[in-house]
């Protein structure tokens, strides 16, 4: 029963290794879960998850697993609680009877004791099997059952399975929303530092080694202090079917504006595909509009990529001569070109697309470009996999496959 | 530490007097202090991540050692210092026995608790403010409670296991290895009812009508998915204690927000809330306003 907790977890992404069931494990057999579920609950979740990114699937796989275990305890509880009335004091136990009490597992004491409760009619006092007081038999209160099921007493409040069934951590899942919090977490891992710029910090490691060459007189060395070289620019997809993002497509452009730590950040519109100009304002009005190519000469390939788009068109948007869908803005070279130009011309490009990854291949046009630029779905995970596509290890440039 | 900890150990902390703990919370501090392990608190700013430490401290009678991590904190700096700098001036202008490296050695918050007699509460204050790899660093010396230092071959072994609280807001992600160490527990933000509980702890004897008219404005003011900065139960308090020191009226807090000042920290909120004021927008006066989800 309790693996079943451990790979259901695993089963829902969240990452739990041998170390975390082992911590649980200690703490169960310190009697940490007071034989009371909803402690029993806290007792797993801290142990075991260590982000409320994952309480919402802890919730679930909680209910799951324990769903049954309630229900059957509270149907009998009333009338076994009468039974455990008026305790009787415990005997003492000889050393092997408490080892072998110590030797059932919880899952075997969970099954024996709906068993044993099924088969009960009636009180008992100080025995060794039956739900009751003061006995050795793993189920009631005031007995000496190391790691039994307590049944009544005190400590009982709140229901674990109440807490798990109200979900209320489903806010925090990563996989659904891209909340301004999550997103500058994600964007803090933009970061690549670099000395350069005016030497103000003091180098204690070279003032030793310069003091020392210089007979004990002591000669002061200084470096500049470590900065932050990432610069971003941002091309943003606007109007049509990206309408239904304007949320998360803002959030992420705030996000990045107010990412103190970059060295420098830019961003731009477009509509379906980037072709000759791109746009200041998310109007697209012409008065706007800076030549991509006169962008490109201007931030050099120093600069890192982000294009933001569900990249689904026409294919002869992307892929033929004056494809351009705004007639007033007709341009000979096919929306393809000016993309591979634009992977060519900087350090590192990411797309990050609204749509849900499962639908990608649906599209032609999303399935091309995809060849061209790694692509990530536009949500925390997603923006933290296309920042260690634009700032981590250089991987293969081939489109990496959901 | 007894081999089999009994339950009545377990609740050990229990919350004190100054401070209001939900019981998930208690579980998990008892948890952490049970199993010898470091405990990670996440939670909104001004939820009380720091000042549980304090509380849990007292009510374990143990002496309180907080470090407060910065973006320039490196993990050496929490186990010693080695004053190069001072040496180097003493070397060169006299002052003490340079040959003796030990009087240059300044141990950090983790050296000088290991160091302690008696077992000691470590605050790791907002270790997420520190570099990525930070807390990497002090996987070991977390572990096995000890570190050598390089400088004079020493070993500081910690006479007394100290229990260790870490808190975060969240700002980095944090590494796994060290995730797998912890004891986790998230704050969440107060419900109503506890609410009410940790108001009472620090204005005891509100009025009944005020505090209804606080916390229907508050919670709505949280419910504003425009706010940049959602108003924390530390401003809350604060914004309270404004509330009685002016000696505002029921009538007052319920027509308006008074002292917004003291709720809304960020210059675009305020904004937001004088556009919805010129909109003459109404402000909820009661807990049906808000809808199903504060139904007292």
């Amino acid at each position: 029963m309790f693996l079943e907790l451990f790979y259901g977890l695993r089963a829902e992404g969240v990452p739990l290794g041998m170390q975390e069931w082992l911590t649980f494990v200690e703490a169960l057999g310190k009697g940490l879960h007071g034989c009371n579920l909803l402690k029993f609950y806290h007792l797993a979740r801290s142990c075991l998850v260590k982000s409320e990114a994952f309480y919402d699937a802890f919730d679930r796989v909680f209910l799951k697993v324990f769903k049954g275990v309630e229900g059957s305890l509270d149907d009998i509880t009333d009338s076994v609680l009468d039974w455990l009335k008026n305790p009787k004091n415990f005997p003492d136990l000889t050393p092997d009877q408490l080892a072998e009490l110590e030797r059932l597992s919880g899952d075997d004491l969970m099954r024996r004791f709906l068993e044993t409760l099924a088969e009960q009619t009636e009180r008992h006092d100080g025995g060794g099997r039956w739900v009751g007081t003061g006995g050795r038999s793993p189920f009631g209160h005031g007995g000496t059952h190391p790691t039994g099921i307590r049944v009544g007493g005190p400590g009982k409040s709140r229901s674990a399975m109440k807490v798990a069934e109200e979900r209320k951590f489903s806010d925090y899942r990563t996989d659904l929303t891209l909340d301004i919090r999550h997103t500058r977490t994600a964007l803090k891992r933009l970061r690549q530092l670099t000395r350069n710029g005016v030497a103000t910090e003091l180098d204690v490691d070279e003032t030793i080694d310069e003091t020392c060459r210089n007979a004990g007189e002591i000669e002061l060395v200084f470096r500049p202090p470590r900065r932050n070289n990432v610069r971003v620019v941002l091309l943003m997809d606007v109007g049509g079917t990206m309408d239904p993002y304007f949320r998360p497509v803002s959030t992420l452009l705030t996000a990045l504006h107010e990412e103190r730590g970059l060295q420098s950040f830019e961003s731009y519109y477009f509509h379906n595909c980037v072709y000759d100009a791109v746009f200041q304002r998310a109007s697209l009005r012409r008065d706007t509009a800076i030549p991509t190519g006169d962008l490109m000469r201007r931030l050099d390939s120093r600069w890192k990529l982000i294009v933001v788009g569900d990249a689904s068109m026409h294919p002869a948007e992307l892929l033929e001569p004056h494809g351009c869908i705004d007639p007033r803005m007709t341009s000979e070279t096919p929306g393809i070109a000016w993309l591979q130009r634009l992977v060519a011309h900087f350090d590192r490009v990411a797309w990050l697309n609204p749509d849900e990854p499962r639908v990608w291949d649906q599209s032609d046009t999303a399935r091309i470009i995809r060849r061209l630029f790694p692509m990530h779905h536009l949500s925390v995970e997603g923006v933290a996999e296309a920042i260690s596509t634009l700032v981590g290890a250089r991987a293969a440039p081939a489109a990496k496959s959901h | 530490m007894p081999a089999r900890v009994t339950n009545e150990d377990f609740r050990r902390f229990a919350g004190t007097a100054g401070y209001i703990a939900s019981e998930a919370l208690i579980d998990a501090v008892n948890c952490a202090v049970a199993l010898e392990r470091p405990l990670l608190i996440k939670g909104e700013p001004g939820t009380g991540k720091t000042l549980l430490a304090r509380h849990v401290a007292s009510a374990l009678g143990m002496p309180m050692e907080s470090w407060h991590i910065k973006s320039t904190t490196k993990a050496a700096d929490g186990l010693y210092v080695y004053d190069t700098v001072q040496r180097l001036n003493d070397s060169r202008f006299g002052g003490g026995d340079v040959a003796d490296i030990r009087r240059y050695i300044r141990f950090g918050p983790l050296g000088r608790v290991f160091n302690a007699e008696n077992r000691h509460l470590l605050l790791i204050d907002e270790v997420d403010k520190a570099d990525v790899e930070f807390p990497n660093d002090l996987l070991r010396e977390l572990d096995e409670m000890r570190f050598t230092v390089v400088e004079t071959g020493d070993e500081i072994i910690a006479r007394e296991r100290p229990m260790v609280m870490i808190t975060s807001n969240n700002e980095k992600e944090l590494p796994d290895a060290f995730l797998r160490r912890c004891i986790f527990h998230f704050i969440e933000f107060p419900d109503t009812t506890l609410m009410r509980q940790i108001i009472d702890v620090h204005h005891p004897n509100l009025d009944a009508k005020l505090l209804d008219q606080v916390l229907i404005k508050f919670y709505w003011l949280r419910e504003q998915n425009e706010l940049r900065k959602k108003p924390s139960t530390s401003e809350l308090i604060d914004w309270i204690a404004a509330l009685l020191r002016s000696g505002m009226t029921t009538a007052q807090v319920e027509e308006h927000i008074p002292f917004l000042g003291a709720l809304l920290k960020n210059e675009v909120d305020t904004e937001a809330l004088q556009k919805y004021d010129d909109r003459q927008g109404r402000y909820p006066t009661s807990w049906s306003d808000l809808g199903p989800r504060y139904n007292q």
